[in-house]
């Protein structure tokens, strides 16, 4: 789950690290009351859960409170890769001295936790990554132990910064791990952490992303989740616990298990068609999480073929079978629909869709076939 | 010869009285697999399938009174974690954790505490492990595969069950089948499985089969270049998947360019794996 800025600067000040005075806006209005608050000066950030805000012209400073409304009014409708600005934040506008990059992420291949911090702040920093992976200074933390304030000290030195915010630095490293920690962040990133004018070290902008799978343990981020920005119909899959993901093909596509769904789809393509979806209808689904994914499945206007691929083990065929013809009645589907069966109950699932008119498969390969003749029909 | 699990493994079942758990306890007792307890805290001292399995309040007790060698974790992802730890307490040597969406950050504590005691795992979120007509642990149905010389080793679950199917339509038969899962972060990758079945007497060819998501698919290839002899046939998946997005697995996902399902075809076929181009062409290239 992504947060936005506003939201993550937010749980990053609650741990201690500081941050610009400012709050969110949904009108024009309220961002101009804001900005008078501020004392004028203000920045206007849109909240979208994209990067490249700034390039796509969603940052700007006003000069005054009526400044801030006219950009907030501009910002406010604007779509940034497809996503409509709803909200903008309005901050005080800093005075930037230095802009440092830090952040902490999983790194998968070490099994840890990594501290990554970098004097070349403010820009995209998988750039930075990618150019000059030498300005990337990177401190594993022992998920046991923690972050150690050495290694806090060893990435102040690492990145050049002045000793006198040695200290203050400590203590914003140490605070974003405890965010990240006990928040089950995936990422947490302040980038800029600025030095200003005052020699302050401040959280300039935020980014967090949390583990859905954690999820059952922070109730309070769950109430944060922005289903505006999500297409409706992966928040309707999350509903019935169905995995979807929208693509841009004609050919719909039902799995059970996360490989075989994305092979399912690879095989489409291998064959000359081009997927739809992803879905994973998981292991054990029942007749009313099929009904749900086909109905999930055809509301995609682009599907002209659906492709059900399922391999029995702990699923079985004819509960899979069931789930198929009740969605059918429901919902009378008028594209073509190709159905493999093998595995658990495969023999029943396959009786029972006798006489529901589908085109049927034995091989994942002659599935896909069929599929893709089906849509360019 | 086989690896990991055989007809000497003695098994205990964690959750042995949830849903799953007794499903699958039933299906690897009428398998052949010798289970030897279960654990459930709180229903120490029933017994189930017929009588025939007790079980304990805590996995020391079970492997106390059991000498069991091998634990099997069928419990909810919230306490899974809390499951690994009480196993590698309780001196289990191989544990196999067959429960999906544990927490990352969980598991990375999981993995560092289970390192430091030598304990392995295999999973979580994975099918487990089969050696045709010996062992199963786990969910991977038993009667799509038959005992053979290949080494199958995996990230996914019903793809596996594909591949073992087209290999059984083949007359090909499996040594042993590891599903060591979807997570990002997990117990047992695939050098750790391809160096056993490099050393296995039984394993002639070895079948690996990746998806997005991390580097552990290149770092393989780099093992199989330089230390294996036997063959191997790769298939991955996901090479239709968009980036940045999560595909049903926790751990097939595109971040910042990596792990892309063209990089990992790329640096097999370059340590001189075959790729096949859908899964059941990985049993014709065996052949």
């Amino acid at each position: 789950m992504k947060l936005h800025e506003y939201q993550s600067k937010l749980i990053f000040s609650k741990y201690g690290i500081p941050i610009p005075k400012g709050r969110v806006a949904a009108t024009a209005e309220a961002a101009r009351q804001i900005a008078q608050e501020l004392g004028g000066r203000a920045v206007i950030k849109a909240q979208v859960l994209v990067g490249g805000r700034g390039k796509a012209g969603g940052i700007k400073v006003a000069k005054d409170p009526n400044d801030a409304e006219q950009l907030a009014t501009q910002i406010l409708s604007m779509e940034i890769k497809g996503l409509p600005v709803r909200k903008v934040l309005v901050d005080e506008a800093a005075s930037i001295e230095t802009e440092i990059y830090l952040g902490i992420t999983n790194d998968r291949a070490a099994r840890r936790p990594v501290m990554m911090a970098s004097a070349a702040g403010g820009v995209d920093i998988e750039e930075v990554a990618r150019e000059t992976p030498e300005k990337i200074i990177k401190v594993h933390i022992d998920p046991l132990l923690g972050l150690r304030d050495y290694q806090t000290r060893d990435i102040a030195a690492g990145i050049d910064l002045p000793r006198e915010l040695w200290r203050d630095f400590n203590a914003i490293a140490l605070a974003l791990w405890k965010a990240y920690s006990e928040n089950d962040a995936t990422l947490a990133e302040i980038n800029p952490l600025i030095i200003n004018k005052e020699k302050k070290l401040v959280a300039l902008d935020g980014k967090m992303l949390i583990d859905d799978n954690a999820m059952f343990r922070h109730a309070d981020l769950a109430e944060l989740r922005d289903i505006d920005e999500e297409a409706p119909a992966e928040t309707e899959a999350r509903k019935y616990g169905l995995s979807y993901i929208k693509l841009d093909g004609t050919i719909g596509c039902m799995v059970n298990g996360a490989g075989l769904a994305m092979t399912s789809m690879d095989v489409i393509k291998l064959f000359g068609g081009e997927p739809a979806n992803f879905l994973d209808i998981g292991g054990g689904a029942g007749a009313d999480k099929v009904a749900a994914a086909m109905k999930i499945i055809l509301t995609d206007p682009n599907v002209k073929a659906v492709l059900f691929n399922i391999f029995g083990g702990i699923t079985r065929c004819d509960e899979v079978a069931k789930g198929i013809l009740v969605a059918m009645d429901e919902v009378k589907p008028k594209v073509p629909m190709v159905v493999r069966l093998v595995g658990t109950n495969a023999e029943e699932g396959r009786k029972l869709l006798e006489n529901a008119h589908m085109i049927t498969a034995e091989t994942l390969a002659d599935a896909a076939q069929k599929a893709v003749k089906a849509a360019t029909k | 010869m086989s690896i990991l699990i055989d007809k000497n493994t003695r098994l205990i079942v964690q959750g042995i009285t949830g849903n799953e758990g007794m499903f699958h306890t039933q299906q690897m007792f009428a398998y052949g697999t010798n289970i030897v307890g279960g654990v459930t805290p709180g229903k120490g001292g029933e017994w189930v399938v017929n009588g025939k399995i007790p079980v304990f309040d805590s996995v020391k007790l079970a492997a106390d009174a059991t000498g069991a060698n091998c634990s099997v974790i069928f419990v909810p992802a919230k306490f899974a974690p809390d499951a690994m730890f009480e196993a590698a307490d309780a001196g289990i040597s191989l544990i196999v954790c067959i429960t999906e969406g544990v927490a990352v950050q969980d598991m990375m504590r999981v993995r560092n505490y289970l390192d430091q005691k030598r304990v392995r795992l295999v999973g979580p979120n994975c099918p487990g492990m089969l050696t045709p007509g010996e062992s199963k642990v786990g969910i991977i149905p038993g009667n799509i595969a038959i005992s053979g010389n290949v080494g199958v080793v995996s990230r996914s679950g019903t793809l596996t069950y594909e591949v073992l199917y087209a290999m059984k339509n083949l007359g090909l038969g499996a040594s042993t089948c590891v599903g060591i899962g979807g997570d990002p972060v997990n117990g047992t990758n695939f050098i750790d499985v391809l160096d056993m079945f490099e050393h296995d007497a039984q394993t002639e060819k070895v079948v690996m089969i990746g998806e997005i998501g991390g580097t552990d698919e290149e770092k393989a290839a780099e093992f199989i270049s330089k230390k294996m002899t036997k063959p191997v046939v790769s298939f991955i998946a996901g090479q239709t998947a968009p980036p940045g997005k999560r595909m049903g697995h926790a751990g097939a996902i595109i971040e910042g360019g990596a792990g892309t399902a063209a990089d990992k075809i790329k640096a097999l076929e370059a340590a001189g794996v075959k790729v096949a181009k859908h899964p059941e062409e990985i049993a014709t290239l065996l052949k």
